[in-house]
C-alpha cells in the first residue's frame, strides 16, 4: 500500500469479497466505535477471518503488512506472518527489508526485533546486521533492542573484530553512554577475557575518561567491575590517582564510593588506618551535596 | 564541576497533586474503555487489544489496592478469561490471540484477586509454562522462542501461584537468571545485556520466588538501584535516562526484596510520584504533565504503598499483588 494511494477498506475490495469479516469478541468493557478506528477495525476484522480460515496466501501476507502498520505490537499478527513466510517460502531477504523499515519507524518494538532475529537466523546471514544496528544507534545510541540484537549477532556469528573500536568511537562522542560501557565489558569478556594484562589496559582506558568527567557513573561502574576481578589493593596506581583527584578538590560520590570499597578491602586485611579513612568518606557521602 | 544530569524539572507547587487523589484514580479506572466516542482513551483502548489481559490485571489490581474492586464486573472478567484459555493450556491477551507467558501470568493474577483459580484449566497452564523452559534454564515467552529474563520471572510467578514449582527445573531457572547478572550488580534481558531496572525487578523477583536471593550481590545492586534516583526525586531505568513512575515500582520493589529500601530518599520519591497524577482525569503518567494510562496508574499507587502510604492496600513487592490476596491464597515468599 503506497502512501499516496487512497487506502481502500478491505470490505470494499473486489478480491476480498469471498471472505466474511469477523468482529472482535467484546472484552469485559465494550469497545466504542470512533471515526479513525474504522480502517483499523476493518483490517483486523479481515485478519481474524483469514486467521480462522488458516489461509496461507499472498493476499493474507499483504494483509498482515497492513495489520502491522496499524498495530505493530500485535504479536499474533507477527506469528501468522511467519507461518505464511514458511508455508509459501517467501523471500526472507525481502522480509528483512520490510522489518528494517518497520524498525526504522518504530525502533523500540520487541516483536519487530525478535522477528528480525528469527529471519537472520534462518538466512544464516549476518552481513547487514552490524550496519543496520549502527544506523539505529545513530538515531538513539542507547536503544536497548538494537544493542541486544547486536550482541546476539556478534556472539552467534563470531564477529568481534571491530567491536571495541566501535565502542571507543561511541565513548569518545559521549562518555556517559552506559550502553557503550556495557558493550565494552561484553566484548572483552567474550574474547580475550580479563587477563592481568587486559585488566591493566582497561583500567588505564577507563581512568582517562574518569579524569575528563569524574561524575560519570558508568565509567566508575566499569572501573569497579574490571578491578574487582582481582583485589582492589592490587592497583596502587589507581589508589594514588584517586587520592590525587580528591586532593585537587574533585567532588564525586563515585570517587568516594570507590575509595570506600578500596579502603574496606585494606581494612579487611587488618589496616586500621584504612578503616578510619573509609568511615570518614562514608560520612562525607552522607552529608555532603555534590 | 556540575554534573550534566538528564532529568525533569519539578515545579515548586504541584497544587492538588500534593495529596493522593484516590477517588479520581478509582473513577478513571472504573470507566476506562467505556468512555464516550471520540476520546483519545478509546483509540488507545482499541490499539492495546494485544495486551488486554495485562491491562485488566493492571486495572483490577489497582482498584483492589484502592479498596474499590467491587466496582468492577467480576462475572464479565472471568468470562473474558475463560475465552482466552487456549488448547495448549496457555492464555492469550484477548480472544483470538495466541497464548503467551505474559498473559498467562496476568490471567492467574486476576483469578487470584477473585479467588477463582479453579475456573481455569490449572493443569493445562502448568504444562504450558513448563513446556517453555529451555535446556539452559531460560524461558521463551511462547513457542516462537524469544528468550528474556522477564519470562523467567513470569514462569516462576505462575507456578508459585499455582503451587506447582515442581513442574520446572527451578535451580536451572535460577542459574540462568544469575548468568544475567552484570559487572555493576544489575541484570539484563539475557547474559551480557545492559542492566535495566525492569529486568532487575524480574531477576530479583525470580530469585526471590526460587528462594535464592543469597546469590545476589546486594550491596552492589543496592548501590546501583539507589543511584537511579535523580534530583527531581524520580527514578530512572539506567544511567543517564529520564525518570518514569513505573521505575518507582521496579526499583523500589527490588530494594525491598534485598532489604535496602532505606537507601532511597523516600520523601523526594513520594513527591515525584504524586506529581505524576492528573488532577482532572485521575490516573498517573510516566512524568508530571504527561498523558495517564492504567499501567502507570497501578505502579504509581503500588509504589506509594511500598513507601508506606496506609490509605492504599498493602502490596506484595515480589508479585505486585495485594498482600491480602496472597494471604488468602496461602502464598508466602520469604525475603
Amino acid at each position: 500500500m503506497a502512501d499516496d494511494e487512497k487506502y481502500v477498506l478491505y470490505k470494499d475490495r473486489e478480491e476480498w469479497k469471498d471472505l466474511e469479516p469477523l468482529s472482535q469478541d467484546d472484552g469485559p468493557f465494550p469497545v466504542v466505535q470512533i471515526a479513525y478506528s474504522v480502517e483499523f477495525k476493518d483490517c483486523y476484522d479481515y485478519f481474524r477471518a483469514i486467521l480462522q480460515k488458516n489461509e496461507m496466501s499472498q493476499r493474507a501476507y499483504d494483509l498482515t503488512s497492513d495489520a502491522l502498520k496499524f498495530n505493530l505490537a500485535n504479536y499474533t499478527v507477527w506469528h501468522y506472518r511467519r507461518k505464511i513466510l514458511e508455508a509459501l517460502s517467501f523471500s526472507l531477504e525481502k522480509e528483512l527489508e520490510f522489518v528494517a523499515e518497520v524498525i526504522q519507524d518504530t525502533p523500540k518494538n520487541y516483536q519487530a526485533w525478535h522477528h528480525r532475529q528469527v529471519i537472520v537466523e534462518k538466512l544464516a546471514d549476518p552481513s547487514k546486521e552490524l550496519k543496520f544496528t549502527t544506523s539505529i544507534l545513530d538515531m538513539d545510541s542507547k536503544n536497548y533492542h538494537a544493542w541486544q540484537h547486536r550482541q546476539w549477532v556478534l556472539r552467534h556469528f563470531n564477529l568481534w573484530e571491530n567491536e571495541l573500536q566501535f565502542v571507543d568511537t561511541l565513548l569518545r562522542y559521549d562518555l556517559r553512554n552506559n550502553s557503550a560501557w556495557n558493550e565494552r565489558y561484553y566484548v572483552v569478556s567474550s574474547t580475550t577475557g580479563f587477563t592481568d594484562e587486559i585488566i591493566v589496559r582497561e583500567i588505564k582506558y577507563t581512568m582517562t575518561f574518569i579524569h575528563r568527567a569524574p561524575n560519570n557513573e558508568s565509567a566508575w561502574n566499569y572501573l569497579q567491575g574490571v578491578a574487582s576481578q582481582r583485589d582492589l589493593k592490587d592497583f596502587p596506581t589507581v589508589k594514588a590517582e584517586c587520592f590525587q583527584m580528591l586532593e585537587s578538590s574533585v567532588r564525586s560520590p563515585y570517587l568516594l564510593a570507590f575509595l570506600v570499597d578500596l579502603l574496606e578491602d585494606e581494612a579487611e586485611n587488618g589496616n586500621v588506618e584504612s578503616l578510619e579513612k573509609a568511615k570518614e568518606f562514608c560520612l562525607s557521602l552522607e552529608t555532603q551535596v555534590t | 564541576m556540575a554534573k550534566a544530569v538528564n532529568d525533569v524539572s519539578m515545579p515548586d507547587d504541584i497544587g492538588m497533586r500534593e495529596k493522593l487523589l484516590l477517588e479520581k484514580h478509582a473513577d478513571y479506572l472504573a470507566t476506562y474503555g467505556n468512555t464516550e466516542a471520540g476520546s483519545e482513551h478509546d483509540y488507545e483502548y482499541c490499539v492495546t487489544e494485544y495486551l488486554r489481559m495485562s491491562g485488566v490485571y493492571w486495572g483490577l489490581t489497582c482498584m483492589s489496592l484502592l479498596g474499590q474492586l467491587d466496582r468492577m464486573n467480576r462475572d464479565e472478567v472471568l468470562s473474558f478469561l475463560r475465552k482466552c484459555q487456549c488448547e495448549n493450556g496457555g492464555i492469550s491477551a484477548s480472544p483470538g490471540h495466541d497464548p503467551h507467558l505474559l498473559y498467562t501470568l496476568s490471567a492467574i493474577q486476576i483469578c487470584c484477586l477473585y479467588d477463582a483459580l479453579p475456573q481455569l484449566n490449572v493443569d493445562g497452564m502448568v504444562n504450558y509454562v513448563s513446556s517453555l523452559q529451555r535446556d539452559d534454564g531460560s524461558f521463551s515467552g511462547d513457542c516462537w522462542g524469544e528468550v528474556d529474563s522477564r519470562f523467567s520471572f513470569c514462569a516462576l510467578a505462575c507456578l508459585t501461584l499455582l503451587d506447582r514449582q515442581d513442574a520446572i527445573d527451578v535451580r536451572g531457572a535460577a542459574d540462568f537468571v544469575v548468568r544475567c547478572m552484570n559487572f555493576d550488580g544489575g541484570f539484563g534481558v539475557v547474559p551480557g545485556s545492559e542492566s535495566h531496572s525492569g529486568q532487575v525487578f524480574c531477576c530479583v523477583g525470580a530469585l526471590a520466588l526460587a528462594n535464592q536471593l543469597d546469590r545476589i550481590d546486594a550491596d552492589t545492586l543496592g548501590w546501583w538501584l539507589c543511584e537511579r534516583q535523580l534530583p527531581s526525586g524520580g527514578l530512572n531505568g539506567r544511567p543517564e535516562k529520564l525518570p518514569d513512575v513505573c521505575y518507582s515500582w521496579w526499583v523500589l520493589s527490588s530494594l525491598v526484596m534485598i532489604g535496602r529500601l532505606h537507601w532511597i530518599d523516600k520523601d523526594k520519591l513520594r513527591r515525584y510520584i504524586l506529581a505524576c497524577q492528573d488532577d482532572e482525569t485521575g490516573g498517573f503518567a510516566d512524568r508530571p504533565g504527561n498523558m495517564v494510562d492504567p499501567f502507570h496508574t497501578l505502579f504509581g499507587v503500588a509504589s506509594l504503598s511500598l513507601l508506606g502510604d496506609t490509605s492504599v492496600g498493602k502490596v506484595n513487592p515480589v508479585l505486585c499483588m495485594p498482600q491480602a490476596t496472597l494471604d488468602r491464597a496461602n502464598v508466602f515468599i520469604p525475603l
